[in-house]
């Protein structure tokens, strides 16, 4: 090759990197063979602690949920894990249309017109609707109302910063406000009423961002029934293990009026000159590599495998299948929530508040019972306190289709032990 | 050939997949909650049975090129090959069944990787800390240049600018943009390279950074970096280097070396996770001791074999993503790391240039090098020779390489070169596969002689031809506007059907 190229050794290709920069080597070990790579890294996999799905309480934004094995059976596939962006539309008709697939899902579920093609995770989602309705009203605040998830909203304050968006937690909206931000069901797990925060926004022209779990949408009312103008929210309950926090998947709905703001990849449907149907990406005029700095945002890569399997799953259960699952959840948590709250000492944090499938309790010495628990391999309830100062001794627990009535008793015996 | 969707595969008939029932008495939503609480009707998902969804999603799969199954020359983007070790690697129960708010004790491990990966990545690249946070390039941009926005903020400094060459990725001004800066174009000069002197003319008080990948966009390496690096630290700017191109040069040079304070890295392209048909990606960010107090939180400590989240960081710049970052990417990096060694990586980079050289020199002649070389890890032909003499553009030799069972270079990418084309081979396709490609690139440039208007009609052999995109955006149009209720962003069953 370096005879065809001309030139007699490979540091002739090297020539416009100054002699000063060139290095000897790395300081990096020596490369191993697969099996070594593998027993390495089996190594640090084995140095944690897996707490069995149904011995897994805790949530806080990431659930265990039944995953079908027809999620990795596709999402393993390497025609579609080893694609690029489709970019070149002919070669890439399974993955827009998988996007296409995906974007139709999301928007069903949330009811509202339009869905993109995913973001990083629900966090980013809350950060990338509040700039849409910061470039929509032309108004730099955004409310965030009850308790949305803490690590949203500090993810929130850091693109705001940015954008010179002030972040303000409580009170109510007003002429100065470009959205109102609430969680349904919000970070411990309660109901808020979407209906009145939605008019609340609406009477002073700032928009309704909802943060919604999508399981839950089988069951709540969707964003686009109450009126709300955007609908974010974090999809790893839709096939995607845990995975110590990522990758995930971030989704985007809106209404038609702000289609243009959305930010990232959007598909839609084109024909062939034969007239046959074929998906492309759409409306790039917003995106960075068309419109640079002007962009409605820096998003290039999505998170599109994990849209799939987030399509595969929700293709698996359908309408109905998707209605069992979070009804299970729900009884079997309203069933704990009831065993826990006799214990002595602890009761709900919230009792008169609805919840769907987690729920805060207060509990004597909580960080003892969770380490406790963590003993006999049961991961119990997360305690917010770390985040909100006012709810001392706060767990909340949460129950999955995954969590089985005998796991249930498990739990209470070693609370009792 | 096409695949219907799986909305109007789905059949009313279908049942429901078998699933845990509650086993257990307690109440159901309908018995607690307020009506106006639930939902009406049933969302519009699907029905369909396991076998027909996985026929849907196979035959979906077989519409796709992918690295599996072609050769990948897609400038800027470096589609190598993704070993199948990382994937087992990511999927052991010990870490893609960890919950992300366990107890530290429990995930002594996972935290182990990330700060081994962390040490690695400063190594590779020469800087002294890393934050693995960022999930995507994109991502990693805005968080280094929010960092330097701090550091600069902390120093008393309004600096308003942020200067870009006119050859960079589109996403260095929109994250500039996003983060609150102006943007200043850079000018290249004529061999490619950007201008010092134009450089020169756009520095002032007001920069508060250089944004720049090096090799550039043309895959030529900036030869006067020691230079720029000076120049714009006189004025108290920072230098920020777009990771875009590391395959260039692991082993050979560092970023941190030629004067880089903040450096991003693409783990989907580097360092072999896979691109997963648009994501997920990570863009881990790299800097030098002076922004290291305005790294994002919670970094990964490590004291006496202890592993530690550290969360009070008062200059931090906060958190740009929920919980660690794209965890599962950084594991499957982790094991391409160990397994390619400091040689590995080295003989790597040294490879990726061989090839890139070697393509180029086989296709000189046939399309025009409009800058000299040699180049790095990749290079950009332009198809303007065709354009002129035959009609056929950048796009018709994009589409012809998709019949002939190549996905396409990037095209018209950088803005600078006219029907510009793209191409980086990696180190991972062989001297087979290039001379292979070679060769369907010089048929169609004889077609351009002969047969041009075949050409305008490629491809012919994918499931769809060339796509009417003017047509869609103008359906979209009349959707938004509401003179049609055909969303085309999305299924929608017609009015008459039940739900």
């Amino acid at each position: 090759m370096l005879e065809t190229i001309g030139v007699s050794s490979m540091n002739d290709l090297l020539v416009d990197i100054p002699q000063t920069l060139r290095l000897e080597s790395l300081q990096l070990p020596a490369g191993l063979s697969e099996f070594e790579t593998m027993a390495q890294v089996a190594a640090l996999a084995n140095r944690n602690q897996v707490f069995a799905d149904r011995l897994t309480f805790r949530g806080g934004g990431v659930y265990r949920r039944f995953i079908p094995a027809a999620v990795a059976a596709v999402t393993s596939k390497p025609e579609f894990y080893t694609a690029y962006t489709p970019y070149q539309a002919e070669a890439s008709q399974g993955t827009l249309q998988a996007i296409f697939e995906f974007q139709t899902l999301i928007a069903e579920l949330a009811g509202l017109d339009v869905a993109n093609a995913s973001l990083y995770d629900g966090a980013t989602a809350v950060a990338e609707a509040a700039m849409m309705a910061y470039v929509h009203t032309g108004r730099n605040e955004v409310l965030v109302s009850g308790y949305v998830h803490p690590e949203y909203v500090q993810v929130l304050r850091a693109f705001g910063e940015g954008r010179g968006i002030k972040v303000r937690k409580g009170g109510e909206p007003n002429k100065k406000t470009a959205a109102v931000i609430f969680q349904q069901p919000d970070f411990l797990g309660l109901l808020v009423d979407p209906r009145a925060l939605t008019a609340a926004a609406h009477e002073v022209g700032a928009l309704a961002i909802a943060a919604v779990d999508p399981i839950s949408l089988a069951i709540l009312a969707p964003p686009g029934e109450y009126d709300a103008d955007i609908a974010v929210g974090e999809g790893q309950q839709l096939g995607l293990p845990p995975s110590f926090g990522g990758p995930h998947v971030g989704f985007i709905a809106c209404k038609r009026e702000l289609v243009r703001k959305l930010p990232g990849r959007l598909v839609g449907t084109a024909h062939d000159a034969a007239g046959r149907r074929g998906f492309v990406l759409a409306l790039a005029a917003r995106e960075q590599h068309i419109r640079r700095e002007k962009a409605t945002s820096n998003i290039c890569t999505n998170h599109s495998l994990c849209a799939l399997a987030a399509a595969v799953y929700l293709t698996y259960m359908g309408p109905y299948g998707l209605r069992q699952v979070a009804e299970v959840s729900f009884t079997r948590a309203h069933v704990l929530a009831e065993r826990l709250a006799a214990l002595s000492g602890w009761e709900l944090a919230f009792p008169e508040r609805q919840f769907l499938n987690e729920f805060p309790i207060r509990v004597p010495k909580g960080s003892a019972v969770v380490r406790k628990l963590a003993r006999k391999g049961i991961l119990g309830g997360l305690d917010v306190n770390r985040w909100f100062r006012e709810l001392k001794g706060v767990l909340t627990f949460t129950c999955t289709e995954v969590n089985d009535p005998r796991a249930i008793d498990e739990l209470l015996q070693a609370l009792a032990s | 050939m096409t695949e219907p969707l799986s909305f109007e595969l789905s059949r009313p008939a279908v049942d429901p997949p078998r699933l845990p029932d509650a086993n257990v008495a307690g109440p159901s939503p309908a018995d607690v909650l307020p009506r106006g609480a639930l939902r009406a009707k049933p969302p519009g998902l699907p029905r369909l049975s396991e076998p027909e969804i996985m026929r849907h999603y196979s035959r979906m799969a077989s519409l796709n090129y992918s690295i599996s199954e072609n050769f990948y020359p897609l400038g800027s983007c470096t589609m190598k090959y993704n070993p199948v070790v990382n994937e087992a690697a990511a999927a052991l129960p010990g870490f893609a069944e960890l919950h992300p708010y366990q107890d530290e004790e429990t995930v002594q491990g996972a935290l182990e990787l990330m700060w081994r990966l962390e040490q690695a990545l400063c190594a590779i690249v020469g800087v002294d800390r890393v934050t693995l946070q960022p999930a995507a390039g994109a991502h990693g941009e805005w968080t280094a240049l929010r960092m330097i926005r701090a550091y600069q903020h902390s120093r008393g400094e309004a600096r308003t600018e942020v200067l870009v060459p006119d050859s960079a990725h589109g996403t260095n001004p929109a994250s500039a943009a996003l983060s609150g800066f102006q943007v200043v174009e850079v000018k290249s000069g004529g061999d490619g390279r950007i201008s010092l002197a134009d450089l020169e003319s756009k520095l002032s008080p007001r920069t508060s950074a250089l944004m720049l990948t090096n090799p550039n966009t043309l895959g030529l390496f900036e030869r006067e970096i020691l230079d720029i690096a000076e120049l714009v630290h006189s004025t108290g700017a920072m230098l920020y280097y777009d990771g875009a191109n590391l395959n260039a040069f692991m082993g050979i040079c560092r970023p941190g070396d030629m004067g880089f304070d903040a450096v991003h890295m693409n783990l989907h392209k580097t360092f072999t996770t896979p691109h997963g048909g648009g994501g997920p990606g990570a863009g881990p960010v790299g800097v030098k001791s002076e922004l290291v107090p305005f790294l994002p939180a919670p970094t990964v400590e490590r004291t006496n074999g202890r592993l530690t989240l550290d969360h009070k960081r008062p200059q931090s710049i906060g958190r740009v993503r929920s919980f660690y970052g794209n965890f599962g990417m950084l594991v499957r990096a982790y094991s391409y790391i160990l397994a390619m060694g400091g040689d590995g990586l080295s003989q790597a980079s040294r490879d990726a240039v061989l090839s890139a050289n070697y393509l180029r020199k086989l296709l000189d002649g046939h399309l025009e090098m409009p800058h000299d070389g040699p180049c790095m890890h990749e290079f950009v032909a332009s198809a303007h020779n065709l354009t002129v003499q035959d009609g056929v553009r950048a796009l018709d030799v994009a589409k012809a390489l998709l019949d002939r069972e190549f996905y396409a270079p990037t095209v018209y990418f950088p803005l600078v070169v006219p029907e510009a084309i793209m191409v980086e081979p990696t180190e991972t396709e062989s001297k087979a596969t290039l001379d292979a490609f070679a060769q369907a690139v010089r048929e169609i440039v004889a077609q351009a002689k002969t047969d041009p208007q075949g050409l305008h009609q490629e491809p012919k052999r994918t499931p769809v031809g060339r796509l009417d995109e003017v047509a869609a955006a103008r359906q979209i149009n009349a959707y938004l506007q509401g003179q049609s209720e055909d969303p085309v962003l999305r299924w929608k069953a017609a009015a008459e059907s039940p739900s």
